[in-house]
């Protein structure tokens, strides 16, 4: 629906930065991202996947009802 | 290392739930009424014809409520569980906890009276009135600073992912509630958004756009990050993935939306680009989905037996198809068909009943046993729930998606002449009865499941006891590691890092919001004015406020697009500048009556009278409600000034001195549409009356108003193509004279 607006957009001064911009931030997020995330250690990624199952007051309470 | 002694909160976890099933399954009934009424409307006009059960006022409380109410309800409940557990910690405050409870409760049963009041904002999933806007922004806080406080009195040392979610969803939230929310109130009951037209639609769809995303999204996601490997008792697939799934989709999400706007403002290239944008939301998504489906590697075996997570794998499902879908619709060609259909309808619920609804269900099929220490009542009922749910997902959605198909291509037909196969809009929404039928059936099995749960777990609740404050004990990790290092740099570092984390969420989250905000901002300086467009008489005005109030809104869109067969059957398209004193706009999502943006002087004014107290006498076969009371109300002028008054602050140009006269005005106007009405009534209706009488009545009555508006609407434009046409002739006067004393 947004879009029948169009003609209101190409009147600004400088849109065309607009799209530069917004693809150079894109790519860099996610090159930032992807190499924090393949640089982290794999003791802590193990440590931080298994941190909803390491809840020991819990399982202790709980575990008999496992059928 | 020492050991510390603490526990957890059971309690709220208890309460959240038990308002989750209450008003899930109070919403789901909302829902269901709705649904009957465009089934069956004639047995709803002549038997439960209230104004407060009418289909413009209750719909609005089906999507308020099964959204704020009961999916908001199902978040609590996760977070409150969940986040005290990752953090080991007890929640911050338990009288922060109990405020937000009951502020939250308050809050719904404040939405329940007034939106079938028809006290409304007329906008789309933000109908609540201001001071409930202010509630709403209170408790949020609320909310999300015992979170906070939770988390940084923590004994562990990372965050797990399922908190970055909640975090992303607390700050996004918050800026999409109060941005959208802007209002200027003219009494406690009634106020009128800060934008108007264009602006008002962007600011509108920014928000509501984001709120499927941060609010019927990430908290989910986050409480499926947790539950799931939970219920399934392994680690989530790929924590890895997890990450780049939680930052990707912040970050994408709140563009899809934005650069969809911006990019059709620019070139080709750049257009396609932003199709490209959209599609790529499906990775993020997708990602999530397979995470969460993988964590069940190896354990599918216990999908057979774990209600639990049979719930999760459907909701994941579901997720997964409507992922897929959404960036579908987003394309040129699809959405021409889709939009303003039941399309639109069958998406949204594939997602609220078949992500939200089945996620919620499992999770509290696996909680209440937890903290009631006690095997749940039946695990065969709990099955039979699952597939009763899933059956009415099935028969909700199938129905829908064939209507919108249905009516979408009735719409497009043309026939060999280049006339309009359907001129009729009737004659399209005729077409839908069955699907209608249908799918009032798949709602009412999802409810009857619902209520299911709700006597399983309260059996479940009855034969355990609540473990209200849970022990635990942990190593404080946290501290130990910053005395550990000795260092103050560590230790002040540990402790900022929650709140680090949530600037930097706030940044990606603001970058695809401000791409759209600035140019919504410039854009108003922008909206090309057409001068033929005026501010609407008081009486309009009142009338306006009376279309807000009955929400004709949604079924009625105010938005011609400029495709042949919308201009064909409607008339010309609409433009930007004939909406900029619209305090909310009215363009609409769904068309279950035709799009109004041309209807002034298309019919008479004793028509529309006729029509609006009962549709079916003179539209064979509409589904429209009747609004008989309209013409019994007598229509409240005393605001008239106040009102006039907040629409000059808003940028109305009104004159000086206006709204002194404006009321007298308003009844000028209404007793000329009054004495038209009365003169136009057929034959039969006139004999043995006082006409003069009749008059007098009626030049008082809310429909008057009403009709007043309907009449104005896209007559501005057309006045000045006829003058356009006529080319020095002056055009007729379409509009009351009244409107002469607007001009300055």
């Amino acid at each position: 629906m947004l879009r029948y607006i169009k003609h209101n957009m190409t009147e600004i001064e400088g849109i065309s930065i607009y799209p530069i911009l917004s693809l150079l931030i894109f790519t860099l997020f996610f090159a930032v991202m992807l190499t924090y995330v393949f640089r982290m250690k794999k003791s802590r990624i193990e440590e931080m996947g298994d941190m909803p199952l390491k809840d020991s007051s819990e399982d202790i309470t709980t575990n008999f009802l496992n059928d | 290392m020492e050991i510390e002694k603490f526990s957890y909160d059971n309690k709220i976890v208890r309460n959240f739930g038990y308002a989750t099933i209450i008003w899930g399954i109070t919403g789901m009934l909302v829902g269901l009424i709705a649904a009957l009424q465009l089934a069956f409307p004639e047995f709803f006009n002549d038997y439960l014809g209230f104004s407060f059960l009418s289909f413009g006022r209750i719909r609005p409380l089906h999507t308020n409520a099964v959204i704020f109410a009961f999916v908001g309800n199902a978040i609590f409940t996760g977070v409150y569980y969940s986040l005290q557990r990752l953090v080991k910690a007890r929640m911050w405050s338990d009288k922060l906890s109990y405020i937000n409870f009951w502020g939250w409760q308050f809050i719904i049963v404040c939405a329940v009276i007034t939106l079938p009041l028809g006290i409304t904002q007329g906008k789309e999933y933000a109908e609540l009135e201001w001071w409930i806007d202010i509630l709403i922004a209170v408790m949020w806080v609320v909310f999300g600073f015992n979170m906070f406080a939770t988390i940084l009195h923590r004994r562990v040392k990372h965050l797990y992912v399922a908190i970055w979610f909640y975090i992303a969803t607390f700050v996004t939230v918050a800026i999409l509630h109060i941005f959208n929310s802007f209002a200027l109130p003219v009494s406690l009951m009634k106020s009128y958004s800060a934008y108007a037209g264009v602006q008002d639609a962007l600011v509108q769809w920014w928000y509501g756009h984001n709120a499927v995303a941060f609010f019927l999204t990430t908290p989910f996601l986050g409480l499926m990050y947790y539950f799931v490997p939970k219920a399934a008792n392994r680690p989530v697939y790929s924590y890895r993935l997890s990450i780049i799934h939680f930052w990707s989709l912040i970050f994408i999400y709140i563009w899809a939306g934005p650069h969809h706007l911006l990019y059709t403002a620019l070139p080709d290239w750049a257009q396609s680009l932003g199709v490209v944008f959209s599609i790529m939301l499906i990775a993020p998504s997708w990602g999530g989905m397979l995470n969460g489906l993988l964590t069940l590697r190896g354990a599918w075996d216990r999908v057979r037996d774990d209600v639990t997570l049979k719930f999760m794998v459907v909701a994941l499902t579901c997720y997964g198809m409507v992922t897929f879908e959404g960036p579908l619709l987003a394309l040129k060609n699809i959405n021409s068909l889709s939009h303003y259909t039941d399309w639109t309808i069958a998406h949204v619920h594939v997602g609220g009943l078949g992500w939200n609804g089945m996620f919620a269900f499992g999770m509290l099929y696996w909680l209440f046993p937890k903290i009631f220490r006690v095997k749940l009542y039946s695990k065969k009922l709990a099955n039979q729930h699952f597939w009763i749910a899933t059956l009415g997902i099935i028969l909700y959605a199938i129905p829908m998606y064939i209507a919108g198909f249905v009516q979408g291509l009735m719409w497009q037909e043309f026939n060999a002449d280049g006339t309009l196969a359907n001129p009729e809009f009737l004659e399209t929404t005729q077409a839908l009865a069955p699907y209608y039928m249908l799918r009032s059936l798949g709602g009412l099995l999802f409810i009857i499941g619902a209520i299911m749960l709700f006597y399983n777990l309260i059996k479940t609740a009855k034969s355990g006891n609540l473990l209200a404050n849970e022990e635990a004990e942990a190593p404080n990790l946290r501290l130990s590691n910053a005395k550990a290092s000795g260092k103050q740099f560590w230790h002040r570092s540990i402790e900022k890092r929650p709140m680090r984390f949530m600037l930097l969420s706030i940044i990606v989250v603001a970058i695809g919001g401000l791409v759209e905000i600035i140019p919504t901002m410039i854009v108003d300086g922008n909206v090309q004015t057409i001068s033929s467009v005026k501010p609407y008489t008081p009486l309009e005005l009142e009338g306006r406020d009376l279309y807000i109030k009955e929400g004709c809104y949604n079924c009625h869109s105010q938005m011609i697009r400029p495709l042949r067969f919308e201009t064909e059957r409607y008339g010309e398209y609409s433009k930007s500048g004939e909406s900029v004193y619209d305090h909310p706009f009215q363009w609409g999502s769904k068309r279950t009556g035709p799009d109004l943006a041309r209807e002034g002087g298309k019919r008479n004014n004793t028509w529309h009278y006729q029509h609006m107290i009962r549709p079916k006498d003179i539209s064979q076969g509409s589904i429209m409600p009747a609004y008989p009371w309209m013409k019994e109300n007598n229509m409240d002028l005393s605001l008239m000034e106040t009102k006039i008054n907040a629409m000059r602050t808003l940028g109305v140009p009104y004159k000086k001195g206006y709204e002194k006269i404006a009321a007298k005005d308003a009844r000028i106007q209404a007793k000329e549409i009054a004495t038209d009405i009365v003169n136009g009534l057929p034959k039969k209706f006139k004999k043995g009356l006082n006409l003069d009488k009749e008059i007098n009545k009626l030049r008082k009555k809310e429909i008057v108003a009403l009709i007043a508006y309907l009449q104005r609407l896209g007559v501005d434009i057309k006045a000045e193509n006829e003058a356009n046409a006529a080319k020095g002739k002056t055009a007729e006067p379409t509009v009351s004279d009244s409107t002469n004393n607007l001009k300055e």
